[in-house]
């Protein structure tokens, strides 16, 4: 039977996905044109007409309800915006129930059919408290996920650090403290001091809310890398023999305060039972050396062989420990940083004492499930280059981070001039009264042979006037202004002299 | 008698460890019917499966491929698992139920919705082929007969809720046994003993987007979808009975609530990094929602009035998700977060148990304690037939004229 127009337009509309104008529309299962349908199509129209004398859609439900008589739960009209119901203040707003086809429904149901008001709280905003309890809730969840599917049985980690006070030490303290105190596990901070214990430490490790163990170092850190590195070695044998002292339980691992590690790195030395290696990443950084510094042969050798800056285990095919990666100084013959102040690049040694990691159990005295292929600590004294001394028979090494190829932790060595002074404990007190001027700023009135620590007098020549960096580029502008013509002008002298000297 | 103190201490440290070892803590899922989940339907009952001509099953396929894939290909693959079947019998005289497998959900549209106006009279047309063909559903007027409806409104056959309250359950459908979708209670569409399933979600592409275990969950609440149908419903307030709309305006600027429309490639490993999924009703109650967020752990948040949930007899929704009715949707995020973090690790620990995931899943080849399985187990505990639904000879009960005018045309 031919589809009438009103059923095919509707089928159009079905393939786009609508879903209809609700009750309105008459049933498209019949293909009669019933004088109902020819009524709603009329008033179609007549709202479409409607509609573009207003100016905006023009909802059908206004006449269903004008002329239905059983709605009696009309709280709102049908057709507020969502704009409006956003400005009114009443708090909850009812559903208008909607035509009387409602017969068909089951009557105990308390779900209706039609259109429903839009429920939106007074002030839709989240509540601080609220927001706090997620976040709690969610701590909870991934604990127990941690729990679940992270390590079993996790050890405490106990963390040698070899420190001395210097400028930098603030800068590379802090980034060691920030990882360590996100650590997930038990830890234990052991930090040897080179020069004795001092209070710039000691509130660092305050601050940490860790427990930590502050050794004292009688000798003081000798200012080249050489001589630097040999100590740190004899500094982290102390901190090991804290560790037999107290008899400490957990897994021993070594930060030095320049370096940077990863939270992987935490999770994947739990998985270590006696003796293990990591990839360290190299950060040799090339310091102030140009690159046109190097001489052209070694600038090509290097493109054809980059070094790659990781030490540690090399595996083979069947994930077995055959050799180390160490770092290649070759290419930094002779440039490399002698003084720790030095422009240069600061090489590692064959391999770092970071990337290894041991059961304290180790180190005890006396224990009885050590294995046979251990050194005890006492046989070792003095400059070892790296923990393998321990180890007498160095296939028992365990590589770790999937065999040597995740790279957790990075060694980094960056120290601040010899004379460079920073303030104690990092607290300017008394406030300064020195004036230190900076290369770029020209401080017109003083004279130019003054030197950095002697107070600026500025003598009642003329009148101050604010010294700011703009002076180079507005001296134009203050030579126009007619008031400090004057002024101007021996400015000028002085910033002339001034930048004479400088340059 | 010291040494039997001793023999006593060292039993009850045994069974401790025993208790101990399981590695990934689940808990047993026991619903109103028991603990049912785990139960193997061979052996307690046999169907039989009716051959029809092709026109109603596989030649409706073959026009659409698409039916394999979309939401509704339950009906599909429940032809497909019975005829390979060991419950399978090709003796009617000892089936104790029966099956007719019409694709009545395969009518697509070129966007890929099914259009249910055949279905009606598709659906007809089969039962009077089978009536006329074996004399086993005149003996009981299909009341020992499943059929699998998974249409939005179910054996209403229409996508609309007001035109299929309208039509009503098909009416020769009255006495047979429903294998749908849609559940709501009090509702004309859900008759009693029907078997409410999952919808249909491709087992192999939630598989190939797990991510591991240990990532930790650090989104609140999680929903992708539409709020409002700007198509079908401009002004609002009957999508979703206006629920997903209250939802948008009163968690829009709240962090917790990572809401949008956005359709994101990593939706599926999203999921899997969040506590609760929001499943609110669209046009119809059920989504496939409720699936995704069982099988990635999310506790599914059933934002839906009276819905009846799958297997609803064998599997306590209560305990494993979380059902916010529509008027306090304002109130959802304190709804949510006064939950006490013990039941939230509960529910999770329901979710991850394998069988609950197991009951979701529409595996190829079929695996135990599948939907399936599930459907199986259900029609199983509904036998033995009571035995007024045999009918005496000469009696009728359906009449075969109900219904619209356009039903009764032949398919």
């Amino acid at each position: 039977m031919k589809l009438s127009t009103w059923q095919q337009s509707y089928m159009n509309r079905r393939s786009n996905s609508f879903r209809g104008l609700g009750p309105l529309d008459s049933s498209s299962d019949t293909g009669i044109k019933s004088p109902s349908a020819i009524f709603w199509l009329i008033l179609h129209g007549l709202c479409c007409l409607i509609s573009l004398v207003l100016g905006y859609r023009f909802s059908r439900l206004f006449f269903l309800l004008l002329f239905s008589a059983s709605s009696t739960n009309i709280y709102t009209t049908p057709f507020r915006s969502i704009a409006e119901i956003t400005t009114k203040p009443p708090p909850l707003l009812d559903h208008t129930l909607h035509s009387p086809l409602l017969n068909k429904t089951a009557s105990s149901s308390r779900v209706v059919v039609g259109r429903h008001g839009i429920r939106i709280r007074p002030w839709p905003h989240p509540n601080p408290t609220e927001v706090m309890k997620a976040h709690q809730i969610i701590e909870r969840v991934q604990l127990e996920q941690r729990m679940q599917f992270g390590v079993k049985a996790p050890r405490s980690v106990i963390v040698v650090t070899p420190t001395y006070v210097r400028t930098f030490q603030a800068l590379h303290l802090t980034g060691v403290m920030h990882s360590l105190m996100l650590v997930p596990y038990d830890l234990v901070w052991i930090v040897v001091e080179a020069g004795g214990v001092s209070n710039e430490t000691a509130s660092f490790l305050a601050k940490s809310g860790l427990t930590t163990f502050h050794v004292g170092f009688r000798q003081r850190m000798p200012n080249n890398w050489e001589e630097r590195h040999k100590l740190e070695s004899k500094m982290r044998l102390r901190a090991l023999r804290v560790v037999r002292e107290e008899k400490l339980d957990g897994i021993v691992m070594f930060a030095d305060d320049s370096n940077m590690h990863s939270m992987e790195l935490f999770d994947e030395i739990q998985n270590v039972k006696w003796f293990g290696a990591l990839s360290v990443g190299i950060l040799a950084h090339s310091g102030n050396t140009d690159e046109s510094s190097l001489p052209m042969e070694l600038r090509k050798e290097n493109d054809e062989n980059p070094s790659m800056p990781v030490q540690g285990p090399a595996c083979n095919s069947s994930n077995k420990l055959t050799g180390w990666h160490t770092f290649n100084s070759l290419p930094f013959a002779g440039k490399s940083a002698v003084y720790i102040d030095d422009r240069a690049t600061v090489l590692p040694r064959k391999l770092e004492w970071a990337g290894f990691v041991l059961n304290s159990r180790l180190l005890w005295k006396g224990a009885d499930d050590k294995p046979e292929w251990v050194n005890d600590l006492d046989t070792l004294d003095g400059d070892i280059g790296s923990p393998l001394s321990l180890v007498k028979d160095l296939s028992m090494v365990e590589p770790l981070g999937s065999c040597g190829r995740h790279v957790l932790l990075w060694w980094l060595r960056v120290e601040a001039r010899a004379d460079s002074k920073f303030p104690p404990g990092w607290i300017i007190d008394p406030p300064l009264e020195i004036t230190v001027p900076s290369k770029r700023t020209p401080w017109p009135d003083n004279p130019p042979e003054l030197s950095s620590n002697e107070k600026v007098v500025i003598a009642g020549q003329e009148q101050p006037v604010k010294p700011t960096t703009k002076a180079r580029t507005s001296r134009s502008k203050r030579s126009s202004r007619s008031k400090r013509k004057q002024e101007a002008r021996t400015i000028d002298t002085h910033a002339s002299t001034r930048h004479s000297e400088q340059n | 008698m010291k040494i039997w103190r001793w023999v006593f201490v060292g039993l009850l440290f045994c069974t401790a460890l025993v208790l101990r070892i399981d590695a990934v803590p689940t808990e047993r899922i026991s619903g109103s019917a028991g603990d049912v989940l785990d139960d193997d339907p061979v052996g307690r009952l046999k169907v039989f499966v009716y051959e029809l001509p092709s026109k109603y099953n596989r030649k409706i396929l073959q026009k659409d491929s698409r039916c394999l894939t979309h939401m509704f290909a339950a009906e599909i693959f429940m032809h497909r698992f019975l005829l390979s079947s060991p419950v399978r019998t090709l003796n009617p005289e000892e089936a104790d139920w029966f099956y007719t497998p019409v694709y009545t959900t395969c009518d697509l549209t070129p966007n890929g919705l099914p259009l249910p106006f055949k279905s009606p009279r598709m659906m007809r047309s089969a039962i009077q082929l089978i009536s006329s063909n074996w004399p086993y559903w005149n003996r009981t007027e299909g009341a020992d007969h499943f059929f699998v409806v998974p249409h939005d409104f179910g054996a209403c056959f229409h996508y609309q809720e007001e035109k299929a309250i309208e039509r009503g359950i098909l009416p020769l459908l009255q006495r047979a046994t429903l294998v749908q979708t849609f559940g709501q209670r009090n509702h004309v569409c859900l008759k009693e003993g029907s078997i409410t399933v999952p919808p249909y979600a491709p087992p192999q592409k939630m598989q190939a987007h797990l991510i591991p275990e240990k990532t930790p969950r650090s989104i609140f609440v999680y929903f992708r979808g539409l709020f409002y149908d700007v198509g079908n419903d401009p002004e609002g307030g009957y999508y979703a009975r206006g629920a997903r709309a209250a939802v948008w305006e009163n968690f829009k600027d709240n962090t917790l609530f990572d809401i949008s429309t956005e359709h994101p490639t990593t939706y599926y490993e999203d999921m899997q990094r969040a506590i609760f999924c929001l499943c609110p009703l669209g046009w119809a109650p059920w989504s496939p929602r409720l699936v995704e967020a069982v099988i990635f752990g999310c506790i599914p948040v059933i934002i839906a009035d009276d819905i009846v949930l799958p297997f609803a007899d064998a599997i306590p929704w209560e305990e494993i998700g979380v059902f916010v009715d529509e008027e306090d949707v304002p109130n959802l995020d304190t709804i949510l977060t006064s939950i006490p973090p013990e039941v939230i690790l509960r529910k999770q620990r329901l979710l991850a148990n394998p069988s609950m995931k197991q009951a979701m899943l529409f595996p190829h080849p079929a695996q135990p304690g599948d939907v399936f399985h599930q459907v199986l187990n259900g029609l199983a505990r509904k036998l033995p037939h009571d035995k007024s639904v045999y009918l005496k000879p000469g009696e009728k009960i359906l009449n075969w004229t109900a219904g619209p005018v356009g039903d009764l045309k032949p398919w």
